[in-house]
């Protein structure tokens, strides 16, 4: 695993920044939960609480313009992306204010215009679809890069194999952040694996392939630098692995049968939030009632989110048919 | 007016588009050096580079993906699948990804593209080279689907469908890439969405999609011959249909043949028969709607018997001699 030596590129202010993404994160999840417990969601969702690092250190690493393309678990990335909350929580909801006027929902928010170019709901659905922006910005002679968040599963599709290497033949300005969560629904990637790491399958497109500590916001943050920074060159993609965990299970109907409570509490202990909070109070970045404050704020500004969904309107039924064709 | 083929009539419309539009670039297999397995992009790398007729590996998802990125990230790309029977390893990315952006993003994306892909059988390529697979595409909403049965429409359409905001699957029939017809030399397109009367005549329609447009008209020929007048409409696109033109003609005539290519179960044909039966041509039916289709089996390799697995002139003058048998 690559070391997670201090980065001093990150000033004080941003760090604080990123924790306070953290926390949105976990905030948004945890009340995501609570709405669906209420019988207040629609549909399922996928929660990524416990992977909030991988998100925010590998978003920390780009520029506000360079895009990204998500996955099926991908409010983390939306809000490290800049997301509006108010808006995210009323897609959501599934309401006409949302990013998708509540055509999308959770497995869809996009926000184009704000460089997101989309969760998915097909695991692998959008390496495909990085190969295709990073040639259109390197066509287009831009200098933002793209940057293509999939998960263990996805390694295993043939998706993978083929945007990898048509990535790595035309040189493309994708960076490939696989999170690996543990677990591509119940299947273990000890059992959907044959080797150690699932950055070794770099060297097979001739890219470079890094493993990370995923819950170390820092070794992700330089990991994905150093590929950003590559592909800004025009070097190429780089295969950047974030190992990380996944505490909640893949989707609401999962009764978690095919792991342990002592797996799920020992991962627990492992925190990427509480981990970074202790790290830049050590560093005395910032104090502790200065971490309370950022996690009550992220807290308040979700419930804001939730207020201004709650109290916006459905989508018109005489508007159904619109969006199908440009 | 010059003739051309409709494989050059084809290569044209790219090679206008491209020197108009310099967001409008190639992507496909052995579409460079090689010129495309039947040489529609032939000459059309040493005009633009590499840089705009782009070789892939053979990786058709991903060529669709890439044209599906791209398209969101601004430009226009027409990809290429050397065959249609191998759109099948792209599916993932024309039905879930590309036909639904759009929508799920609430309209607030666009994937313009334009998918051009040989379909057909009578090459003796067998099962896996010789499938029309138009109605899989014609069943999602968010695609678009073309059939140009000349080249005059061939050059029309595909201009249309490059500069349409929607990703097209435009479908080429490998038996026509060698026909002749008149195409101007200038740019021009064939609007989307419009259905023509390919020939006009009074006893019964034949509504008729890609090489069965040319077959039809050859059958309306020698049934002129015996007095019956034959009406040959040619939808042209499939999706979003211009139902109404299809709907006159049938009011008109009172009788209708659907004629395509594709497996008969599940084929277009049913669309075209439900669509004319409710609507207001229903009552001016003087005989059962009748389809012609291809039989509901997999391509054959030998000759004879691919012939007979997919209708011929002779079958379509059978058939519609049959259904005007009552009026003439």
């Amino acid at each position: 695993m690559a070391s997670t030596a201090e980065d001093t590129a990150l000033s004080a202010a941003r760090k604080r920044e990123l924790l306070r993404q953290m926390y949105t994160i976990r905030a948004f999840e945890e009340r995501a939960e609570q709405l669906y417990a209420l019988g207040k969601v629609h549909g399922t969702m996928h929660l990524s609480i416990g992977e909030e690092a991988s998100a925010v250190g590998s978003i920390a690493a780009l520029r506000p313009d360079d895009l990204i393309l998500s996955t099926h678990r991908g409010h983390g990335h939306c809000i490290a992306k800049g997301a509006d909350l108010n808006r995210m929580m009323a897609e959501f909801l599934g309401k006409e204010t949302g990013y998708c006027r509540g055509r999308g929902g959770s497995m869809h928010i996009a926000d184009v215009a704000g460089g997101n170019l989309g969760a998915n709901g097909v695991v692998g659905g959008g390496l495909p679809i990085s190969v295709g922006v990073g040639l259109a910005l390197r066509m287009q002679k831009r200098d933002q890069i793209v940057l293509c968040f999939f998960g263990d599963g996805a390694a295993n599709n043939g998706a993978f194999h083929e945007s990898l290497n048509m990535a790595a033949i035309w040189k493309l300005p994708v960076v490939f952040v696989c999170e690996n969560n543990q677990y591509a629904m119940s299947l273990s990637v000890r059992r959907a694996f044959a080797i150690e790491r699932i950055s070794d399958r770099a060297a097979a497109y001739g890219m470079p392939g890094v493993t990370v500590d995923g819950n170390d916001l820092l070794a992700v943050y330089q990991a994905v630098s150093s590929a950003v920074q590559r592909a800004r060159a025009n070097q190429g993609p780089t295969l950047i692995e974030n190992v990380t965990y996944r505490w909640r299970g893949h989707s609401k109907s999962d009764a978690n049968r095919y792991r342990t409570r002592e797996e799920i509490e020992a991962w627990k202990r492992k925190c990427p939030i509480k981990r970074f909070r202790a790290r830049l109070i050590e560093e005395g970045v910032l104090t502790e009632e200065e971490a309370d404050r950022l996690e009550q704020e992220a807290r308040q500004a979700i419930d804001a989110a939730v207020a201004f969904a709650e109290a916006s309107p459905e989508p018109s039924l005489d508007t159904l048919e619109e969006g199908v064709y440009a | 007016m010059r003739e051309l083929t409709y494989a050059e009539a084809i290569r044209e419309a790219l090679r206008q588009e491209m020197e108009r539009d310099e967001r409008v670039f190639l992507i496909g297999e052995d579409i460079g050096v090689y010129g495309g397995a039947f040489g529609v992009t032939m000459g059309l790398l040493e005009q633009f580079g590499p840089e705009r007729v782009i070789d892939t590996p053979i990786s058709e998802l991903g060529i669709a993906g890439a044209m599906t990125g791209a398209a969101l990230a601004g430009m226009r790309p027409v990809g290429e699948i050397m065959f249609m029977d191998f759109i099948t390893l792209a599916s993932e990315q024309l039905v879930n990804q590309a036909a639904k952006i759009r929508f799920m993003f609430g309209g607030r994306a666009t994937v313009p593209f334009v998918l051009r892909t040989p379909e057909g059988s009578g090459t003796g390529a067998a099962a896996q080279h010789s499938q029309s697979l138009e109605n899989w595409f014609v069943h999602i909403p968010g695609l678009k689907v073309v059939a140009p049965s000349t080249p005059y429409d061939a050059k029309g359409l595909l201009i249309a469908s490059i500069r349409d905001n929607n990703p097209v699957i435009f479908i080429e029939h490998k038996l026509l890439y060698k026909t002749k017809g008149p195409v101007p030399e200038e740019s021009y397109t064939v609007p989307l969405s419009v259905s023509e009367v390919k020939r006009e005549g009074r006893d019964l329609t034949i509504v008729a999609t890609s090489i069965m447009v040319r077959r039809a008209l050859e059958a309306a020929q020698e049934l002129s011959q015996e007095g019956i007048e034959v009406e040959v409409v040619d939808p042209r696109t499939l999706k979003p249909l211009d139902k109404e033109t299809i709907i006159r003609s049938v009011i008109k005539t009172g009788r209708v043949l659907i004629v395509h290519e594709a497996c008969k179960t599940g084929g277009y044909g049913g669309e075209l028969a439900a669509i004319i039966a409710e609507s207001e041509a229903f009552d001016y039916l003087d005989a059962p709607i009748m389809r012609l289709a291809g039989r509901d089996i997999p391509i054959p390799y030998n000759r004879t018997l691919e012939y007979h697995a997919v209708p011929q002139v002779e079958n379509i003058v059978e058939a519609a001699r049959q259904l005007a048998r009552g009026r003439v």
